[in-house]
């Protein structure tokens, strides 16, 4: 296996949980693999926030830590 | 019996002499700020809500579903346009974790549209058991929230000089806890909240303080108000009422007692009785 396709393999980690690299690799491709390309969510990548507007161009190489919030009951 | 007509045709409205709370530059109608956790349905939080006439609601960041993820979501349910979202940080053991809750909130704010986007409610918590703040997290996380432009809103223990700092640091308001988050045990300290009140409002009586966490029942928040606090900010006290529609009434009615009591301010406490009615005239 290349070196580039090894890189391309490896997962991702959204929310905790290992996922694959969706293609295209973009945060866009993330969310709407998870249902979530419509709701009211904000993403988190490597520690640092994601506004809406650079889903689509961020792009993954594989590797990423991505949280995706959104908010719930609380006091 | 002839009652004139003019005493009782144009009743005294004391809420109109009274200036609207005013947190971080925005203006809220109501002086209580609900929180929307703990319900058993949506459906009954924004019944609660509405009855309980706030225009501020707290709500938490967590991670979302990514399984079935499609399901309901706290803002099918919540009219930004309505209610002012004050995201909290709750859960949060570390000034870190803090930060990293408050932009992610701030974020998704903005992504709403919201104008009131840098708003947080900030908890850096110390205990699991206790849910006390740990005091130097919440200072810490307050300087960083405020250098980066947030408006704060500190959840903090009820001790005066720990408030007198959050303020220097330029916290928008100061929320001192009346009992721990979820305890029910009204204001334990009335004394400490006082000099809180004193300290903060020293040169600066339009500094809002609200007291956060404890409330247990419509006499806890009417106590608050009586104090001088600018507003209260409860969620337990409704959510797991028996009936918590009507409980959401009594705190509406119990916040506006309080204030108006403080307000009108309330007689000297004294050891004996003086009568009401007049001594002259009696028939004896």
């Amino acid at each position: 296996m290349s070196g580039t396709s090894a890189e391309a393999c490896r997962p991702i980690t959204v929310n905790g949980q290992s996922r694959p690299l969706p293609s295209p690799a973009t945060i866009t491709a993330v969310l709407e693999q998870a249902g979530l390309a419509d709701r009211p969510v904000a993403v988190e990548l490597d520690g640092e926030v994601i506004p809406r507007g650079r889903f689509a161009e961020c792009r993954l190489v594989g590797g990423e830590r991505i949280e995706i919030v959104t908010f719930v009951g609380g006091g | 019996m002839n009652v004139e007509p003019s005493a009782v045709a144009e009743p005294l409205l004391p809420q109109e002499a009274d200036t609207p709370l005013v947190v971080g530059g925005v203006t809220l109608t109501s002086r209580l700020i609900v929180g929307t956790g703990k319900y058993s349905t949506y459906a009954e939080m924004a019944r609660c809500l509405a009855a309980s006439g706030t225009d501020c609601v707290t709500v938490a960041v967590r991670r979302e579903r990514l399984v079935n993820a499609a399901g309901e979501n706290i803002l099918d349910h919540l009219d930004p346009q309505r209610y002012t979202l004050l995201p909290n940080t709750a859960g949060c053991f570390s000034a870190d974790d803090a930060v990293r809750v408050a932009k992610l909130g701030r974020e998704l704010l903005r992504d709403l549209g919201s104008t009131a986007a840098d708003w947080v409610k900030l908890e850096v918590l110390g205990d699991t058991r206790t849910l006390l703040p740990d005091p130097v997290g919440t200072l810490e996380a307050t300087e960083r929230l405020v250098a980066d432009g947030f408006r704060v809103l500190v959840y903090t223990s009820d001790d005066p000089v720990i408030a007198r700092r959050l303020k220097d640091l330029g916290a928008a308001s100061v929320m001192p806890a009346g009992s721990p988050i979820g305890s029910g045990q009204g204001i334990l300290n009335a004394n400490a909240i006082r000099i809180c009140l004193e300290y903060l409002k020293d040169g600066d009586p339009e500094y809002p303080v609200i007291v956060d966490a404890g409330v247990g029942t419509a006499s806890d928040v009417a106590e608050a108000m009586e104090l001088g606090v600018d507003g209260v900010l409860l969620n337990t006290a409704i959510a797991q009422a028996r009936d918590p529609l009507r409980m959401a009434v009594a705190m509406r009615d119990a916040c506006s007692a309080g204030r108006n009591a403080f307000l009108a301010g309330r007689i000297p406490r004294r050891r004996y009785a003086t009568a009401s009615s007049p001594d002259e005239g009696r028939v004896n």
